[in-house]
């Protein structure tokens, strides 16, 4: 890790090691925000921006932190951030802040701030760390804003709020489709979005499930 | 006692945190590889739940409400410090107690302990509990429910998930691909107790 350089570390996360997408981070806060542009950006931005600044706090302070109490050092970091972030929504989009009610807390406990601040900021330099977290933030914000993009266009035939499919209830033709707009089709859609993702990028395959199982199956003899 | 059972429905069912508010989905897709182990990891957010639900409904009673300390000033905005401090508190201390009084069940859950403070079910349910502002037996029952709740969509997964072992899944779908897209297919199962009222 030590001799990342910044390009790296700003092009990993978004793809070849996207946090929601390979890492299986992160997703727990996230996906109830997605049936609308609109809350998905700003949690995107939310998360992007505590992201950053809490990996440029702890590496800052990476050689003075004690092992034994880190975790709780992050946590009081990060939430201080959450903390600054969520009046700062409250102040400035309200009706937005009530939308996304509990999941700007929640950004504390998002796996890919408290992850990145463990595994990359207490390693690296402040410059680097910086970089990483937002990459970091940015590869989220990707699935997110994508996951929403499907959900509001399908479910409600508008994008930010616009009408860009005139739905039937309003007198056009589209037919909306109510699924996007519940949760399962978060699940469907980041699913697929996987499957997108590593048919691109072969090499990111999970193999051992297949094979591994079969072979299992003849030890036991049941496969004849 | 028939609002509390309606609430510990809907907490189970209805609202069930991993599939209807996507909380805990971390450990929900790493940890359910094997039932054995989803369902003790299960047991222990019921657990912890069970007792960060009431705690931070008192401290938040306490200490944090509009004029609880101070007439007229409100520390609301230190919730999320204060829930997630009382949390990683009372996960230690579990984890001790646990260590010292009943070596059996710390063997089961070691583990899975530390993982669960930073867990976003369990932090989510304090947030709700709060944002909905229940009472100190509603918060029990709101958080004993959430966290059974959470443990039976874990271990269902889990059980799925040992029998795909053996199917054929298309090649990029296989392990993450494939699991989110069964959360989902269950995620609709659970949609049918939707409107259920005791």
């Amino acid at each position: 890790m030590a001799e990342t350089s910044p390009r790296e570390a700003m092009i990993d996360p978004l793809f070849n090691n996207n946090p929601i997408a390979l890492q299986v981070l992160g997703i727990c806060s996230a996906l109830a925000v997605t049936t609308k542009m609109e809350t998905a950006v700003v949690m995107s931005l939310a998360v992007i921006a505590v992201c950053t600044f809490s990996n440029v706090a702890i590496s800052a302070m990476r050689n003075h932190i004690p092992g034994s109490i880190r975790i709780i050092v992050q946590l009081t970091v990060i939430a201080s951030l959450v903390i600054i972030t969520d009046q700062i929504l409250k102040a400035f989009v309200y009706d937005i802040a009530q939308q996304l009610s509990v999941f700007v807390g929640l950004i504390i406990t998002n796996c890919i701030v408290m992850g990145r601040a463990e595994a990359f900021a207490m390693q690296n330099t402040v410059r680097l760390s910086a970089i990483d977290g937002f990459a970091n933030g940015v590869g989220y914000s990707i699935v997110l804003i994508a996951v929403a993009f499907f959900r509001e266009l399908f479910g409600t035939g508008k994008l930010f709020g616009f009408t860009i499919l005139h739905p039937v209830n309003e007198g056009g033709w589209y037919v909306t489709n109510g699924l996007m707009v519940l949760a399962p089709a978060a699940f469907f859609l980041i699913g697929c979005f996987i499957w997108a993702v590593r048919s691109w990028k072969p090499e990111q395959i999970e193999e051992e499930f297949h094979v591994g199982a079969l072979l299992e199956l003849s030890n036991e003899g049941n496969l004849r | 006692m028939e609002h509390y059972l309606s609430l510990a429905t809907k907490a189970i069912f209805v609202e069930n945190m991993a599939l209807a508010f996507f909380l805990g989905m971390c450990s929900f897709l790493a940890v359910s590889k094997k039932v054995e182990q989803a369902i003790g990891l299960g047991l222990a957010v019921v657990f912890v739940l069970a007792i960060t639900c009431p705690l931070n409904q008192f401290l938040f009673g306490v200490l944090l409400e509009e004029g609880a300390i101070v007439d007229g000033v409100s520390l609301e905005f230190l919730k999320f410090l204060t829930f997630i401090g009382t949390i990683a508190a009372a996960v230690q201390i579990v984890e001790m107690t646990l260590d010292r009084f009943m070596p059996e069940l710390y063997n089961a859950l070691g583990i899975f302990l530390p993982l669960i403070a930073v867990n976003c079910a369990i932090l989510g349910a304090s947030l709700f509990m709060q944002e909905r502002a229940y009472s100190l037996g509603e918060a029990t029952v709101f958080g004993v429910g959430s966290g059974i709740g959470w443990l039976l969509a874990i271990a269902a997964l889990a059980a799925i998930r040992e029998k795909m072992r053996y199917s054929n899944v298309p090649g990029p779908l296989r392990g993450l691909g494939i699991t989110f897209i069964t959360v989902g297919l269950m995620s609709i199962g659970f949609m049918a107790f939707s409107g259920i009222q005791l």
